[in-house]
């Protein structure tokens, strides 16, 4: 039994991973903004052989919040052996054009809170030498283009300091798992009428997730495929780039 | 933005505004027209369509809301398949009362067209296993209805073709099996009379029974094929056969790949390779053969196909369906998946119940335009003398004045329509 906390519960992805660490009768700590959308997840996950399922509700950009949340997730499960950081908006790039407050929420909900998260967790984990934090961000964070470098920033920065943080920790034996997903297949996309090959499901995120979780794996691009698309895209040239429509 | 969306048999086409539902504490989006819950697309003609209107996309509400691991007893949202209902309850010793022939239904549908299964004849419909389920209508009420609840509601919405409102979740109760293994049996029969025959003397010690016909054959073979039957099988039996191995259709191809001659060879292979006896098998290829092609409806090309199901009353039974076989052999058309079974007896679940005493024949046909539509309406001709009926689940042509033969209570229906709820179907068939 693995007692994990899962922040963003309510996301397509991070509920998919939830019923495999639920059907391996897990322990977990699920938060999200809105209680009754928790409640119907812990209701899902108790069937499918959660051995407990807690829920409490926090808005990341509560920076103030953030501690009592970690705290009463410990408490809760008795310590916490994996951390699966979910939560996160797609920025809209033409309001972050317009507006400085805008760019800043976008900073502030997708990277700022997951760091600070991340910065109390990390001093925990690492006195007890174990565990595994394992952060979605996207292959939107490798490389800015016009159409989303907002959210692209805000996921570079993600992943940058998760790099970071993965060096440090590594000495403790803390894991540190940064995962890039490319196009998924959520109810939020339903309107986009031709889903090519590059789309995939929730849940074959989800048992992506859990497998690089499980084999301890340091990054990984879900599905498989975007490591090449990404390594390409990553090597052109800016003078080329530039110049593209992507 | 309105897609074009299809069902399974690929024909019609329509195209419509999808609004994906995700929690069932939500209310209904707000629409221009109308709306329609569609699950998972696996019904054939336009009862899960609404060209012009919204689809509620109800795949993302497949949470459980409880289950009773003593009484069998589930609680789902309606979005739920049965592919994954099975992949929970069977290795804790339950299974569905009632499954179609796909597992890849969801809850919803299999109570919007109260489907059946090999077990009819036993267990019924699956709208007859329904505990209670909560209905959500336009005007923002939640209705929870059950067989003492809400029980005009209850009843117009099993098998209510979606028109009452949205099904947000459903508790229905299990049936209790040692393991995933079934007992099976194959025999061969040369003619109706040997269906009828074997039917019969099956119901009572066979918890499933089902037919497959050739309906290219002719002369001396006619109305020859092979009976299926079939019961859980008990906890004794050793595991062996692993779990179905599945294919996929990767493309349409740019013409049906089943014609008069395919369909011959085909047929006569599998009614001479059939293995007469007993065998123990999994649930999956027992129940869900086709499942194991994945897209298998691409076969039929990219004008897509028509399945016909019909049912007909016990005492014509014999003659209407040797009718039909012929009058389908004549016009050289038909499929392979020709499927027959006899009902049992037993009062429908919902006022648009299909199932009913009597007898079903069920095939596909490659659709060739205007002769196919012509041959279905000849077989309607048929049916409708035998006083029985066809499968709107299954349908995409049926006339108004059919589909009231049919089914003569549709007017009690009418009171309980959600007025923001329609689907293709219903358009055409009250036209």
């Amino acid at each position: 039994m693995k007692r994990v906390l899962i922040i963003g519960a309510t996301s397509a992805i991070a509920e998919a991973t939830a019923r495999i660490f639920a059907a391996r009768g897990d322990a977990l700590f699920l938060v999200a903004r809105n209680a009754e959308r928790l409640q119907a997840i812990k209701a899902d996950l108790d069937v499918r052989g959660a051995v407990r399922t807690a829920i409490a509700t926090l808005d990341v950009a509560d920076f103030t919040a953030h501690r009592a949340i970690v705290d009463r997730a410990e408490r809760e499960l008795g310590g916490l052996d994996t951390v699966l950081i979910a939560h996160g908006t797609l920025s809209d790039q033409r309001e972050c054009e317009g507006s400085i407050d805008a760019l800043r929420r976008e900073f502030d909900v997708n990277a700022l809170s997951t760091m600070a998260i991340l910065t109390m967790l990390a001093n925990t984990f690492e006195t007890r030498k174990a565990g595994m934090l394992a952060v979605i961000s996207s292959v939107a964070g490798d490389r800015g283009r016009q159409s989303n470098y907002a959210y692209a920033a805000t996921k570079a920065a993600v992943t940058a300091f998760l790099s970071g943080l993965r060096q440090r920790l590594a000495k403790s034996g803390v894991d540190v798992l940064t995962i890039k997903p490319g196009f998924v297949d959520t109810p939020m996309t339903a309107n986009i009428a031709n889903k090519g090959a590059l789309w995939a499901k929730p849940d074959m995120v989800a048992a992506g997730i859990v497998r690089a979780i499980d084999k301890r794996r340091s990054v990984v691009y879900l599905p498989w495929f975007w490591a090449p698309i990404m390594l390409v895209i990553k090597h052109i040239p800016e003078s080329i780039f530039k110049k593209l429509k992507l | 933005m309105a897609v074009a969306g299809t069902s399974w048999g690929r024909y019609p086409r329509a195209r419509q505004d999808i609004v994906p539902l995700h929690w069932r504490d939500a209310p209904l989006p707000t629409v221009d027209g109308s709306m329609l819950a569609y699950g998972n697309g696996r019904s054939y003609g336009d009862v899960c369509l609404n060209d012009g209107g919204t689809l509620l996309h109800t795949r993302g509400l497949d949470r459980y809301l409880a289950f009773d691991p003593v009484s069998g007893v589930l609680r789902c949202e309606a979005g739920a398949l049965f592919a994954d209902i099975l992949d929970f309850v069977v290795p804790r010793g339950w299974f569905l009362p009632v499954t179609p022939g796909t597992r890849f239904v969801s809850v919803g549908g299999a109570i919007a067209n109260d489907v059946h299964g090999k077990n009819h004849h036993g267990a019924g419909t699956f709208g007859e296993h329904l505990l209670r389920f909560e209905l959500l209508r336009s005007d923002g009420t939640r209705i929870e209805c059950s067989p003492t609840k809400n029980v005009d509601l209850y009843t117009a919405t099993i098998a209510g073709l979606g028109l009452t409102g949205l099904v947000v979740w459903a508790e229905f109760r299990l049936l209790r099996i040692a393991g995933p293994w079934m007992t099976q049996e194959t025999r061969r029969f040369a003619s109706l009379g040997e269906f009828f025959a074997l039917s019969a003397q099956s119901e009572r010690d066979y918890a499933y029974t089902v037919a497959w016909i050739d309906c290219a054959a002719s002369g001396g073979a006619f109305g020859r094929g092979l009976f299926f039957r079939a019961n859980h099988a008990p906890a004794t039996t050793a595991a062996r056969a692993s779990r179905q191995r599945r294919l996929v259709v990767p493309f349409t191809p740019p013409f049906s790949l089943i014609n008069s001659f395919s369909l011959r060879a085909f047929n006569e292979l599998y009614f001479r390779r059939a293995r007469e006896g007993h065998a123990i098998v999994c649930y999956e290829p027992y129940f869900y053969p086709l499942d194991a092609v994945g897209e298998w409806n691409r076969i039929y090309g990219p004008r897509g196909f028509l399945q016909y199901q019909c049912v007909v009353p016990s005492a014509a039974a014999e003659a209407a369906v040797s009718e039909l076989l012929k009058r389908i052999a004549a016009a050289g058309s038909g499929s392979f998946l020709a499927v027959l079974k006899v009902f049992g007896d037993r009062p429908p679940a919902g006022i648009l119940s299909f199932a009913r005493a009597g007898t079903t024949l069920a095939l596909d046909f490659p659709n060739h335009g205007a002769a196919t539509f012509s041959l279905l309406d000849r077989l309607d001709d048929i049916v409708a003398a035998a006083g029985g009926a066809v499968y709107p689940a299954k349908d995409a042509r049926l006339s108004g004045t059919r589909f009231r033969q049919y089914f003569p209570r549709w007017q009690q229906m009418l009171a309980h329509i959600d007025p923001k709820f329609s689907s293709g179907f219903w358009r055409r068939v009250m036209e």
